[in-house]
């Protein structure tokens, strides 16, 4: 197998060996126009088995778009995909019957009840009735939906649509599961509870795609791409791409954090800031001493502040990666962390 | 083509239906009011019109002819006019949509034969006035004078009585309700089609459903078959309503009625199949059902006469599979006719069908761009 072509401005921490063998997705320069849009821009993808790998990216970036080129859905308007040893979109029928799709918007029937959905996603995998039965109370219980067999689809709260959703997409136990922002109308004990299942899933030999834009979710998967408009920015273990930001995280604590962000914004120094809380976090550039630079800025507009190192999180990480996209491809020479601009 | 899953579609569809209240209530509630609503309301035989009569002769036949025009029920004669210029003053202010003159040479005209002797002016802004005053042209004037020399009037004179032969009592319902069957099915069976495949893609379950193993075939098939039985249900309603109320006999065979249904039905189907695969939202793909739907109810032949059409509007009828629907069913119902007398038109639906059909299935693909 070819190894990936490392891209323009992003960090790429290539797969460990042995994992290349096994690989579930396979995709090379995959690109996807809409007119003049480009929603996928030549990306390249490796997933291992039996893990979970995120995409990470805001609204519009080509997540659901790529998920959708992978499973056949859509054509993609250049590049080569394989996915669990098929050819796509050629082999996309064949493919069809090895994987579970679950939708970002809930897609089964809000008129029938959670076990007719069930009854009619087992007859179209084609499962006998006994088989069918046997699946779906096996389902039915793993998934607590068992008191809540009869009611129609549309009455469920978030959650249980969402568990319904889950228990449709790998009824038919697929190798592979690819999940579009499943978790986006769900409070957090039910996403917690949800990502419980994945694992559970893997476990037992799926491997998961999952797209999100929830940074506690992605720090779940084992392995995390990050897409900006279309491109793959970061591709690698979050705690990998936490060692590799190309920046140092600090934490400013100061008697008013909105008169610091005021004082440091345009910084060149300064690749982003939050306010969290009653501080306010730095991502700052690598090269000299970070803190001390952002210190002397600070006393320099008159700001008493404390400033110390703080471990970098994936939101940094996403902070850092998104923003080098959006600046432009001239990006291309600051890949080496800490390279000045 | 795996019949399990198809199977399990039809189930599916059934289901839905039996929650969807709304669309359960047209599926009776469409045939029975239309039914009512065509049997009573529309009743293209005119009377009372509000005439005037222009007598120039004042001659005893003149009156007699006036007497016998008034006995007919078709014209009221309200006023009683001496000058020409009166008739364009009522019919121009709308008091009046016909007047009858009687030209101060009636009487001459009578014996020589040489112009007709009475002049029927009505107004024309109203199609169906003027074919009133066709009925009124085609009066054997001879026989109201003259009871005893009628017969050999009406050959000598040319005027044409109207013979109606199967509707002797030229009662509205007895014509309308075979060609309502038509109307109905129309109506019910392109939209219901045409929304509930658009309704699967608006609602996101396409999404869903592309990624399993279902293939388009089976998606189409198993949700349009359930609407083949409706179709089924709702000629029976008609055809039950219009015995018991109307009186509209069947003279064909049952056998042969629900045939002819069974065939436009599918042609519809597929009509509906077809705007699926046009429309995104459900109110597009309801825009064009009744885009299909009007010009095939005015050329049907239901509405306005087949032969009165211009020939373009014959040849664009000729398309339409409620054209040929009406031409079967009234053969069937009403002339007692069987298929094997109509086989051309039943040939002309399963080419409309197949025609469609193949553009809607090549048109369908299992993606989503």
């Amino acid at each position: 197998m070819a190894q990936p072509r490392p891209l323009a401005a992003s960090v790429q921490i290539p797969p460990q060996a042995g994992e290349a063998k096994q690989l579930a997705i396979r995709a090379r320069g995959l690109t996807r126009k809409f007119g003049d849009v480009v929603a996928v821009d030549n990306l390249d993808l490796n997933v291992a088995r039996a893990q979970v790998y995120g995409f990470l990216g805001p609204n519009g970036s080509g997540k659901s778009t790529t998920i959708r080129m992978l499973c056949g859905l859509l054509l993609p308007t250049a590049g080569d995909i394989e996915v669990l040893g098929f050819r796509i979109p050629e082999q996309a029928e064949l493919l069809k019957r090895k994987i579970g799709y679950m939708t970002q918007k809930f897609s089964l029937y809000e008129d029938l009840t959670v076990r007719e959905n069930l009854e009619f996603v087992a007859a179209v995998h084609e499962f006998d009735r006994a088989r069918a039965r046997k699946r779906i109370d096996e389902l039915l219980e793993r998934y607590w939906l068992g008191d809540l067999r009869g009611q129609l689809a549309g009455t469920l709260s978030g959650g249980q649509k969402q568990r319904l959703a889950l228990s449709a997409s790998v009824l038919h136990a697929p190798e592979l599961l690819l999940l579009d922002e499943p978790t986006s109308a769900v409070d957090p004990q039910s996403r917690r509870e949800f990502w419980d299942s994945l694992f559970d899933l893997v476990d037992s030999g799926t491997t998961i795609l999952v797209s999100t834009h929830y940074m506690d979710e992605a720090e779940r998967c084992h392995r995390l791409a990050i897409l900006d408009y279309g491109k793959l920015v970061a591709d690698g273990s979050p705690r990998e791409l936490m060692d590799a930001l190309p920046g140092t995280a600090l934490l400013v604590e100061c008697a008013n954090p909105r008169q610091a962000q005021a004082a440091l914004r345009g910084f060149d120094g300064v690749v982003a800031m939050a306010q969290i809380g009653a501080n306010l976090r730095v991502l700052a550039r690598d090269g000299g001493d970070a803190v001390e630079r952002i210190a002397q800025k600070l006393r320099e507009a008159g700001i008493e502040a404390h400033v110390a190192p703080t471990s970098p999180n994936l939101e940094d990480v996403f902070v850092a990666a998104t923003r080098r996209v959006a600046q432009g491809h001239d990006a291309a020479g600051t890949r080496q962390p800490g390279a000045q601009p | 083509m795996n019949l399990r899953r198809l199977f399990s579609i039809v189930v599916k569809e059934l289901r839905q239906l039996r929650r969807d209240r709304l669309t359960f209530a047209m599926i009776v509630g469409i045939p029975t009011m239309q039914l009512l609503l065509f049997g009573y309301a529309i009743n293209l035989d005119v009377r009372n019109l509000d005439a005037a009569v222009l007598d120039q002769a004042q001659t005893v036949h003149a009156r007699e002819i006036v007497a016998a025009l008034s006995q007919t029920d078709v014209m009221n004669f309200k006023y009683r006019l001496g000058a020409p210029e009166q008739i364009d003053e009522l019919m121009r202010a709308g008091k009046i949509s016909a007047a009858l003159v009687i030209p101060p040479d009636f009487e001459r005209r009578l014996i020589v034969h040489d112009r007709p002797p009475l002049q029927i002016v009505v107004d024309g802004s109203d199609t169906v006035i003027q074919q009133a005053a066709r009925q009124l042209a085609a009066l054997p004037i001879d026989a109201a004078l003259n009871p005893g020399a009628a017969q050999n009037a009406n050959q000598t004179r040319g005027n044409v009585e109207i013979v109606n032969f199967y509707n002797p009592e030229r009662r509205a319902p007895i014509s309308t309700v075979p060609g309502l069957i038509g109307v109905i099915l129309t109506m019910t069976m392109v939209l219901f089609t045409a929304m509930a495949i658009v309704r699967e893609r608006e609602r996101g379950n396409l999404e869903f459903l592309i990624a399993t193993p279902v293939s388009p075939g089976e998606l189409t098939i198993g949700k349009v078959l359930p609407f083949i039985g409706i179709g089924l249900i709702q000629v029976t309603v008609v055809l039950v309503l219009g015995l018991v109320i109307f009186h509209v006999p069947i003279r064909g065979t049952v056998l042969d009625v629900y045939t002819a249904a069974l065939v436009f039905i599918i042609a519809s189907l597929s009509l509906g199949v077809f705007i699926s695969t046009l429309a995104q939202t459900q109110f597009q793909s309801m825009q064009l059902a009744f885009f299909t739907f009007l010009p095939q109810i005015l050329l049907s032949g239901f509405m306005f006469p087949y032969a009165g059409m211009p020939k373009p509007a014959q040849w664009l009828a000729e398309i339409f599979p409620m054209t040929h629907f009406v031409r079967l069913i009234r053969g069937i119902m009403l002339r007692g006719s069987g298929l094997g007398d109509l086989w051309p038109e039943l040939a002309s639906l399963g080419l409309f069908t197949f025609v469609v059909l193949t553009i809607a299935i090549a048109r369908t693909r299992k993606r989503l761009d």
